[in-house]
């Protein structure tokens, strides 16, 4: 990201939501909402007094709740810019009315509380879709004690407990009492390969985050002994096999075959049954900490993302794309790219990839002044059409427009045409339209007729 | 052991999907029913071994199973099981499947006592728990078991010897005749 | 308006006190119970076992005769019962061929109309914690009482449950707490006790009751509410086994939800049939200074 926003040809805006896209591949108009962040981005040196100074202290977002943050904040410590946002909700400015302890110290001026949100408007020539995803949310797993458990906790708070710049500065500690664990347990596939609790598939990331975090733990506690309950190891990656084995081999893991039907706390310690499949029996482990390998879903908010964007989503909320084998990260709306978990859940080597196709995708359609494309697009005989626009209704690419024109004689008219670089040529249009209007081009009446007869002599 | 699989191995499970209204392939074989199962550690086979033993269409290792008898139908397996497998419903088509084909008791006195159970319904309209008590030890010749419990519940005025009948025995009577799969020949 | 009540065949015999104490505690709330006139078995697990049409018919020749009588509703004490009760009226509820079939079978018809509960969600949400609060005379201070679920009333979820939470059921912990008792939480509430091996594999049963009793022990219980007449045969009057069996005497009283109310509505003790337990709870009792 700091590579990128000392790039001159990148312009990145942080804290903001596009709230509406218009137009189409080359031309689209995107109304951009920059949130008041009450920090004026020009004047903040990235000091942090305000933050240190600051008297409100709100559980981290970026910590998993498991560490604190100030009203004032920078969301993580290499976040870009570096400048900090007020969070409304929780500045005594805000609640009670009176503070501005921030605001008095700082030196450069930078605090606005009157601030007011900017709407971007600009056009852009093409849409790359990253929006991420949000991690499951395991309390609706109440046999794993839906979240009344302290030491029970997910991946990415192991994550944030491993990481020196985490809540407690890397040392790796229970939750509840801050002891070391030294018998920890892992439950892959939480939220994911679970008909029961709506996540089907698998979130392809969980595999290699557990051995990861079974490797580290170990690294960093080498008594600890970690269990990992498992269905099936997933590690179909460069290097991925050899990486599991090596866990199990060189850093002592136990990798059992079943899942765990309920966890219960029985005095400081987390009771885990499970299965062992391959020994047939049940297995009990008494547990200092339990990690669940939480999996991946869509993003809270994908569908409403998708429906401003106009691109199609699957049930679980991920953006389709237009072939998931031969068009992987173009979409329905020409000038709309995918990439990262937003379609579906990826791991970093899969992002990166997507990411790199989609930037050259990008170039590839900004490298001339004209597109090239296939020449099956419809056309409207606008002489016969009656404007009854049900072909705007069924257009699942939004090719169609109402345009206005000036006749001969000075009088305008509205008419519909086609959008010749949005439409796909699927004929939703023609056999849509009442007046027999719309045509595709290459697949005419005539045409289709005429292969017939040849096919019938 | 070597089990021979032909083509028709999936013919079992089709019949117990058929039976039991559960689609049998579903079973990923996670072993979550197994994990939180209370009576796993009595049974011979767990119960994800069930489901295995049936997709693998071995009809005899199934129903001469002691697991079916064995399972308290607390219905944890059913309740947890990520693919919505209902594993105690499959128990109970193994169960009466089993009495239907005579399949060897390997849990006589289970199989006792449902009957004894569903006798005194049958006779009565309703359970009577002192006499199914009585039965069922003279039945499974265990005569003095739980006599020093009968005694103190005897003191407590929880035992009576008198029938607790209704009027419309002969209504539950029929329901009897009429239902299903109320099939037990015996052993075969 | 009377509310239909099934007692359930236990009632007559090793769990007369549940439905002794519920009949009081009934009168005590002002709620007026009519029996379903000449209910039957409801066929509990050996019907399922057995036969899955019998597992259906028993327990809806009730559901017919209760809406004959002109019942709205039918409430029962005994989890099995309630379970085999809204298992058969939500199947038939679910499929009208299944319904068809099932009325043929017991020769009255159901239609479908009653309302099933039992009378943990019957006194939550008909009666209400808040009237509930307002008739107890004797809050019970310091007990700290575990409630214990079983299988039957929380599973299977999608059928059953009277509880939005079938993993960590809290509804009767609401009852308890309302009548000034403090519930814990602890491990074993939807833990199963084997009822249905109870005199075929009482050996398991034992097993699984004794680890019931040592989680309620771990939680530093003063005793177990049940609401379930198997499930207290089981902690109850397995307890000197499970003693001998694993050299544990956990003494721990078994209370059902309605001998606690009971104490707790001012209803005299002699007259809950509490003294007709095995496990006596008069110590615990009179420690708490509620007797």
């Amino acid at each position: 990201m700091v590579e990128s926003s000392q790039n001159d040809n990148i312009e990145i805006l942080t804290y903001s939501e596009v709230e509406e896209v218009g137009g189409y591949i080359g031309n689209f108009e995107v109304k951009i909402r920059k949130k008041a962040r009450l920090v004026d981005l020009e004047k903040c040196t990235g000091c942090g007094t305000c933050y240190q100074k600051c008297p409100v202290k709100v559980p981290s977002e970026f910590d998993m709740e498991m560490g604190m943050r100030k009203a004032i904040y920078v969301p993580f410590p290499q976040a870009v810019p570096n400048v900090p946002v007020i969070d409304k909700e929780h500045c005594r400015m805000f609640t009670k009315g009176k503070c501005s302890i921030c605001q008095k110290l700082c030196q450069a001026d930078a605090i606005d509380y009157e601030q007011e949100d900017e709407i971007i408007e600009d056009k852009f020539g093409a849409i790359v879709v990253a929006t991420g995803y949000d991690l499951f949310d395991a309390s609706v797993y109440g046999e794993y004690g839906g979240g009344r458990f302290k030491d029970v906790i997910s991946g990415l708070q192991l994550e944030r407990l491993i990481s020196p710049s985490g809540p407690t500065g890397g040392h790796i500690i229970r939750p509840s009492d801050g002891k070391e664990p030294k018998n920890v347990v892992f439950i892959q596939c939480v939220g994911s390969r679970d008909v029961e609790k709506g996540r089907p598939y698998c979130s392809n990331v969980c595999c290699m985050y557990t051995a990861k975090h079974a490797v580290l733990l170990k690294e960093h506690l080498p008594e600890v002994q970690t269990n990992i309950f498992y269905m099936d190891i997933r590690s179909p990656g460069k290097n991925y096999e050899q990486f599991v084995q090596r866990t199990m081999e060189q850093f002592g893991a136990l990798y059992i075959r079943g899942r765990v039907s309920k966890i219960y706390q029985r005095g400081d310690k987390l009771i885990v049954k499970g299965a062992d499949t391959l020994a047939a029996c049940q297995v009990e482990v008494e547990a200092d900490m339990v990690v669940l390998a939480t999996g991946i879903t869509a993003r809270h908010d994908s569908k409403e993302v998708a429906t401003k964007l106009g691109i199609p989503y699957d049930e679980f909320g991920f953006f389709t794309e237009l072939h998931p084998k031969l068009a992987p990260i173009e979409t329905v709306t020409s000038g709309v790219f995918l990439t990262g978990a937003c379609q579906a859940p990826k791991d970093i080597p899969d992002t990166v990839a997507s990411a790199s196709g989609a930037a050259s995708k990008v170039a590839a359609l900004f490298s001339s002044d004209r597109m090239s494309m296939a020449p099956l697009v419809s056309t409207i005989d606008t002489s016969v059409c009656s404007m009854c626009k049900a072909c705007m209704e069924v257009c699942p690419y939004g090719a169609i427009q109402e345009e206005e024109i000036t006749l001969r004689d000075g009088t305008k008219k509205k008419q519909l045409t086609v959008l010749e670089s949005v439409c796909h040529g699927c004929g939703a249009c023609v056999s849509t339209c009442k007046s027999s209007c719309i045509m595709l081009r290459g697949m005419t009446d005539e045409q289709i007729f005429d292969e017939l007869m040849a096919v019938a002599q | 052991m070597i089990y021979q699989l032909n083509a028709n191995v999936r013919n079992f499970g089709e019949t117990i999907s058929e039976l039991s209204g559960v689609d049998i392939s579903t079973c990923y074989q996670c072993g979550k029913c197994t994990a939180g199962c209370p009576v796993v550690m009595e049974m011979s086979h767990t119960p994800n071994q069930i489901m295995r033993l049936i997709q693998l269409g071995l009809k005899d290792e199934v129903l001469s199973s002691p697991t079916p008898w064995l399972c308290a139908s607390c219905e944890t397996c059913t309740t947890r099981c990520p693919k919505e497998v209902d594993i105690a419903k499959i128990m109970d088509t193994l169960r009466i499947l089993a009495l239907k084909e005579g399949y060897k008791r390997k849990e006589p006195n289970v199989v006792a006592f449902n009957k004894i159970f569903l006798d005194s319904i049958k006779n009565n309209g309703r359970l009577q728990e002192t006499k199914l008590a009585m039965a069922f030890n003279f039945k499974t010749l265990q005569f003095f078991k739980d006599m020093m419990l009968g005694q103190k519940l005897f003191m407590k005025g929880k035992i009576s010897f008198s029938g607790d009948a209704i009027s419309g025995v002969d209504a539950v009577k029929a329901i009897f005749e009429r239902s299903k799969g109320f099939l037990d020949k015996g052993e075969r | 308006m009377a509310y239909g009540y099934y007692p359930g065949c236990s009632a007559h015999g090793t769990a007369k006190e549940y439905d002794i104490s519920t009949r009081k505690v009934c009168v005590k709330l002002g709620i007026q119970l009519e029996d379903v006139a000449d209910w039957n078995c409801c066929g509990a697990s050996p019907a399922h076992a057995t036969s899955e049409e019998l597992s259906l018919a028993l327990p809806l020749r009730n559901l017919a005769l209760a809406e004959k009588q002109g019942l709205n509703s039918i409430m029962t004490t005994c989890s099995a019962c309630y379970n085999r009760l809204k298992v058969a009226h939500e199947t038939v509820k679910e499929s009208p061929e299944t319904l068809d079939r099932i009325n043929d079978i017991v020769g009255e018809p159901y239609n479908k109309t009653l309302k099933v509960t039992h009378f943990v969600n019957f006194l939550s949400e008909e009666v209400g914690l808040e009237k509930l609060k307002e008739k107890v005379v004797k809050p019970l201070k310091d007990v700290k009482a575990a409630c214990y679920y079983g299988c039957l009333l929380t599973r299977p979820p999608e059928l059953v449950t009277i509880d939005a939470d079938p993993e960590n059921p809290t509804i009767m912990d609401g009852i308890v707490e309302a009548l000034g008792a403090e519930a814990p939480d602890w491990s074993h509430k939807t833990e199963c006790c084997g009822a249905s091996l109870a005199l075929s594999r009482t050996d398991i049963v034992v097993r699984l009751s004794g680890e019931i009793l040592k989680a309620a022990r771990f939680a530093d219980a003063d005793c177990i509410i049940v609401a379930c007449p198997l499930c207290y045969a089981n902690l109850d009057m397995r307890q000197s086994q499970i003693a001998s069996r694993h050299g544990v005497d956990y003494s721990l009283p078994i209370l059902f939800i309605s001998e606690l109310m009971g104490i707790a509505l001012g209803v005299n003790y002699d007259e809950l049939g509490i003294d007709k337990h095995m496990v006596s709870a008069a110590n615990m009792l009179r420690e708490k200074g509620l007797m």
